[in-house]
């Protein structure tokens, strides 16, 4: 698990082009959206992206996305639940 | 380059590389700028740095956008269209989605500097000094602006170049096309 997270935390400063964070700044709970990292929508629509892409996941609604991208921690843990690659 | 005057050099050829070394030494504090597309990136820098030189006020925003260039968004959209071609492997990145219009630069420019102005984006084979004083020189008569910020930004692969003006009623340079060209040749 705490594999994933790390990964996790490397694929969201690539893939968002996070400038200047690394994953030690990322804590696992720490909020992605609003005063945490500052992720906007558009940031949103790319870890849908990536959740299909990368671990096979198929949000069908893009609203479930708010509370899965909570957090590094609680995506990690809907990922170990629904991942089928 | 402003007025004639190098405020930044780099040797370094890649776009990616020099755009991040002038973001940093120009001290462009925008944490938007690194999701932008090339386009938007070499647009916004180069416009910001203008409008920074010129001390503007908040209020003296009424600036209007005249741009254009050849290759409009082509870039970005070489890449999205690499993401949609394979239909197995069928993922378009909606960031990369976002900037397949050349205009978003000047979107992008507008938020920065709170310009509520008129805003357009042209694309010609050649750079167009006509349509740009004719343009400019229009709004400014109609007094739909106060100033236009005006040029030409174009990327394409790893070839790119960004011209901009300021230009207001009262100058020191008359806006003419002889001008618009002899500024641009000097690049």
């Amino acid at each position: 698990m705490s594999e994933l997270k790390e990964e996790l935390k490397a694929k969201i400063i690539e893939q968002l082009n996070l400038e200047d964070v690394s994953v030690a700044d990322i804590a696992d709970e720490d909020a992605l959206f609003g005063d945490g990292l500052g992720l906007d929508s558009i940031d949103a629509l790319e870890l849908i992206v990536m959740l299909d892409k990368d671990y096979g996941i198929r949000l069908s609604d893009p609203k479930e996305g708010r509370k899965i991208f909570e957090s590094v921690q609680v995506m990690a843990d809907y990922i170990q639940e629904h991942r089928t690659k | 380059m402003i007025n004639g005057n190098v405020i930044f050099s780099d040797e370094n050829e890649e776009f990616s590389t020099f755009i991040k070394n002038a973001y940093k030494f120009l001290k462009t504090d925008y944490p938007k700028f690194f999701k932008m597309d090339n386009l938007s990136k070499l647009a916004f820098l180069a416009a910001d740095v203008l409008l920074k030189s010129e001390n503007l006020n908040e209020e003296e925003n009424n600036i209007a956008l005249i741009f254009s260039n050849k290759a409009s968004s082509l870039n970005t959209d070489r890449k999205h269209q690499a993401s949609i071609e394979n239909e197995a492997e069928y993922f378009p990145s909606p960031a990369v989605f976002v900037y397949t219009l050349p205009n978003i630069c000047l979107g992008e420019i507008s938020i920065k500097r709170k310009l509520y102005s008129e805003n357009s984006f042209f694309i010609f084979d050649r750079f167009n000094a006509e349509h740009l004083q004719l343009y400019a020189n229009n709004l400014l008569r109609s007094e739909k602006t106060e100033k236009v910020l005006c040029g030409w930004v174009d990327f394409d692969e790893n070839s790119y170049e960004a011209f901009l003006y300021l230009v207001e009623k009262e100058g020191k340079i008359e806006h003419n096309t002889e001008e618009i060209n002899r500024l641009y040749n000097i690049l």
